[in-house]
């Protein structure tokens, strides 16, 4: 293989000969589509790619095209993953891909910024096998690659399965405390729609037995029913201690009606109407299932539960006690 | 020593506590194996595929504790399809039939689901002790039967799992008579649960000693719940959002300060800066941290509390400690055995997170350090030359550069030197991943040096078959080997396929064996499973003329004395 590419110039069309098994990149058509929907690259853009490749000088330039050779050997199995492809037994993906794969290559080694801390590494092919220039000369189009990613906020790396080796669930953990500088594309659309709804807030009417003013609260400020309970007990504290006529600081009654809001156990329970207007036990559903499905609220004396008509499921219970 | 009584004979066995002395002393004749087979009561069993479920249940008919790991390791990273297989059923049922006396359970790795858990908290009156790693395809309703009906349950110890959440009501299915527990673990549920039901739970068990809140329970919840169990050993703290100006935060503290057994920490998923101050009085007795869960603690307060924790053995944490805080932990923590940092963000360009440097502190910091796992994005052959040195009691030694093929960045040369230095220095090395930019080099040092090796990962490395043949050759004792994106082919595959059958497993992924290769494998070595996943959609069926050419894209091979498997879906072939 070595001694094709030396053979070979540089040219968008010659570099596809160096990719072994050239009739599985000339399968399905759909293949194409796969390689586009990661890149979004037509041939102009290969062209404009393909002479950014390598460095100033011709030697360097072999290098380049060896180590690119090279690299779209051990490369071309790997996944473009944005939707979740999956990868073909046969290479079917990456006719047109020089693009894809480079850009899944700059992002792969991150040298987006790499290009912007500058590039510290001397520009001899020191070792054989040319990787080293591989990424000498992707720093290069590192920069390039960005306007053909119009589609993406940044030339982000297009993630290849199983790399880095981490749970699934330590990659997010950064997303979800919100860090204002992360920047996922996959994960942007997703948190854009979260601080949107945020935006709208929900507002439901609550009420309380015993307190002829009731109140509104926005259930969108919270995330769980825990926090709701407390924000119910700030909301109806005053009134409550103000019904018995003691001051508020000192009402350790009023604040022990709202312990066990949430489980039935104490003075009063926390139920809920939804939107099928049943009268539903709060807790018992996933927090943002609650969220869309309830109307208003109510703080029962749970005296008072048994006489009022409770809704289909009062608690959801799997196995049966015996 | 045939001459003995056999309760003699297995009197003496009851010292034996490794399953690889048992399976050894089983071997030497019959008398012992009768002996053994009958006493041994702890099962392990490495890979669900290499023996049917009812072979091991008549052979130890005594068995009380079964531990059993389905899919290969890759599967943790999303390289194993989903259904690809590990179902814990035909284990549960088997040891319903005929170890109904079964009381500890431990699945990794495997598919277990609501009705299995079902059957398993029915069938079993004695059953102590579940534990769950890294399974999925349950949810929540099957945590509700196992509370439900496993009247003495001990422990319940849910590590990573994909749980999906149906309601909070399971925890209210422990029953007001339960009062065993002595480890609850539940932080990888996504949902809710019932404070109140949590903290009478918790004050009804006096033996409970390990309990791990998940992320939704909150800071107000965690301290009725420490308020009445000040003699918790272990605790995961659930979210602790907590503003330190409350009097919350007050009263967090206040019940930390009364926790004088508490050993081990973890959880802080939503911990936020300052609010780490509660936990300063029971860091001088801290032996496991683990803050890998908190993005937002940042290096500075890190390092306030990691100052304090003298006696630490075990810590994880985010790269965002950098080198500072790892110098620190170097001059801190003397005892410490296992580091574990893990990348706070990948896909930012690391702007803090660790290097070289951080490495190379710990090493001369830390003498007993037996257990790395370091993600960084660089690193030098003479740091790794200079921790080999520090460190010679390496077990396991696991260093993620996130680049792939990146070099040494200084020298600019493969990192060749760096990892022949540790397995030349560290002779008792069982388990070792690599990366960077490596070449066959590293894999001749490997064969030479790496006797005790038991298990390697290998990512985007060496140049030729002959590093997977000098690996095959030289590990002796390798007994899982699985290799990505590497150019190791058929030559290197079939260089010796009797070697296969030392080892419980070998997985090849993205590299250049052929489905020929695989097929002439399978062919010379008939107790192998040779599993080929194919995932392009589509072709399932090997009969579609597909040339003995094309690459096999993953490979799964392990020895079995089960024969080919009945429950692989269409995209796994066995040849």
């Amino acid at each position: 293989m070595e001694e094709d590419l030396e053979n070979r110039g540089g040219a968008c069309p010659q570099l596809l000969d160096l990719i072994p098994n050239e009739s599985d990149w000339m399968m399905a058509p759909e293949a194409s589509g796969e390689g586009r929907g990661v890149g979004g690259l037509d041939d102009s853009e290969d062209k404009k790619l393909e002479l950014k490749l390598g460095l100033p000088g011709g030697g360097a330039e072999e290098a380049a095209v060896l180590s690119l050779g090279f690299f779209s050997k051990a490369s071309k199995t790997t996944t473009t993953t944005c939707a979740g492809a999956r990868r073909g037994l046969f290479e079917s993906a990456e006719s047109k891909s020089e693009g894809p794969r480079q850009e899944q290559q700059a992002g792969f080694l991150q040298l987006q910024s790499r290009a912007e801390s500058g590039n510290e590494w001397p520009h001899k092919a020191v070792w054989a096998g040319g990787k080293a220039d591989l990424q000498q000369s992707h720093a290069a189009p590192g920069g390039a690659a960005g306007p053909n990613t119009s589609s993406q906020t940044r030339a982000a790396p297009a993630p290849v399965v199983g790399w880095p080796p981490l749970r699934s669930f330590r990659k997010n953990l950064s997303n979800s405390s919100v860090k204002p500088s992360v920047e996922l594309q996959n994960d942007n659309v997703e948190m854009k729609q979260k601080f949107d709804n945020n935006k709208k807030g929900l507002l439901v009417k609550i009420n309380m037995d015993g307190i002829p003013i009731g109140r509104k609260v926005d259930l969108k400020t919270y995330d769980n029913y825990e926090k709701l309970s407390l924000a119910v007990k700030e909301l109806f504290l005053g009134l409550l201690a103000a019904q018995k006529d003691t001051p508020e600081n000192e009402n350790e009654e009023a604040k022990q009606a709202f312990v066990g809001l949430l489980d039935g156990s104490r003075e009063y329970t926390l139920v809920y109407e939804d939107n099928e207007g049943d009268k539903m036990l709060v807790g018992d559903v996933p927090w943002d299932m609650f969220v869309s499905t309830v109307k208003r609220l109510r703080v029962l004396k749970s005296s008072d539960l048994a006489a009022l008509r409770l809704g289909a499921v009062s608690r959801k219970r799997t196995a049966t006690e015996s | 020593m045939t001459y003995f009584p056999e309760e003699v004979v297995e009197h003496i066995f009851d010292f034996l506590g490794s399953h690889r002395d048992r399976n050894a002393v089983s071997t030497v004749c019959k008398a012992w194996y009768h002996v053994e087979r009958f006493s041994r009561r702890n099962v392990f069993v490495g890979n669900c595929y290499a023996i049917r479920p009812e072979r091991v249940m008549a052979r130890f008919p005594g068995m009380k504790s079964l531990s059993v790991k389905g899919k290969p390791h890759f599967a943790d990273y999303n390289l194993v399809p989903y259904d690809w297989g590990g179902f814990a059923l035909p284990w549960i049922n088997a040891a319903v039939r005929r170890c109904p006396g079964l009381e500890d359970l431990r699945l990794k790795r495997m598919v277990v689901t609501d009705d299995d858990l079902d059957l398993l908290a029915r069938s079993f009156p004695n059953f102590r002790s579940l534990v769950l790693v890294s399974c999925e395809g349950f949810s929540t309703d099957g945590l509700a039967a196992i509370a439900t009906y496993c009247r003495g349950l001990r422990e319940l110890d849910l590590q990573e799992n994909e749980v999906e959440d149906h309601g909070r009501q399971w925890l209210s299915c422990f029953h007001e008579s339960c009062t065993s527990l002595v480890s609850l673990n539940f932080a990888c549920l996504k949902g809710e649960v019932n404070a109140g039901v949590l903290e009478r739970l918790v004050a009804r068990c006096p033996n409970l000693r390990s309990l791990k809140l998940n992320r939704a329970v909150s800071v107000e919840s965690l301290n009725e719940i420490v308020a009445r169990a000040p003699y918790l050993v272990d605790l995961g703290t659930g979210s602790f959002a907590v503003d330190h100006h409350t009097d919350a935060y007050q009263r967090l503290m206040n019940s930390f300060s009364k926790c004088k057994s508490l050993s081990s920490l973890s959880g802080f998923w939503e911990a936020s800066p300052h609010c780490l101050d509660a936990v300063y009085p029971v860091c001088i007795n801290l032996t496991v941290l683990n803050m890998s869960y908190a993005p937002a603690i940042q290096a500075d307060d890190l390092i306030k509390l990691i100052s304090l924790c003298f006696k630490l053995q075990k810590l994880w944490v985010l790269d965002c400690i950098g080198d500072k805080g790892l110098a620190v932990v170097a001059s801190t923590c003397k005892e410490l055995q296992e580091l574990r940092v893990f990348p706070s963000d990948i896909y930012g360009a690391g702007a803090t997170s660790v290097t070289e440097e951080g490495l190379v502190a710990i090493s001369s910091g830390c003498p007993k350090l037996n257990s790395l796992l370091y993600f960084c994005y660089q690193m030098t052959n003479a740091a790794l030359i200079t921790v080999a040195k520090n460190c010679p009691h390496f077990t396991r030694f696991r260093l993620c550069i996130l680049d792939p093929w990146k070099p040494d960045p200084v020298t600019n040369q493969p990192l060749d030197e760096g990892f022949g230095a540790i397995v030349r220095s560290c002779k008792n090395l069982r388990r070792l991943s690599l990366s960077g930019l490596l070449t066959d080099q590293v894999f001749l040092y490997i064969g030479l040096y790496a006797k005790c090796l038991e298990m390697l990962s290998i990512a985007f490395a060496g140049d030729s078959d002959k590093g997977m043949v000098y690996i095959l050759k030289g590990c002796k004792n390798l007994r899982k080997l699985e290799i990505r994106d590497c150019p190791f082919g058929d030559i290197a595959l079939l260089n010796d396929v009797a070697k296969y059958e030392t080892m419980r497993s070998l997985w090849m992924s993205s590299c250049d064996v052929t489905l020929g290769g695989c097929k002439a494998l399978a062919a010379k070595m008939p107790r192998l499973n040779v599993e080929i996943i194919n995932e392009s959609e589509g072709s399932d069926k090997l009969e579609e003329n597909i040339s003995d050419l094309h690459k096999a894209e993953k490979m799964y091979v392990y020895r079995t004395v089960a024969g080919p498997r009945n429950d692989a879906p269409d995209f796994v072939w066995t040849l």
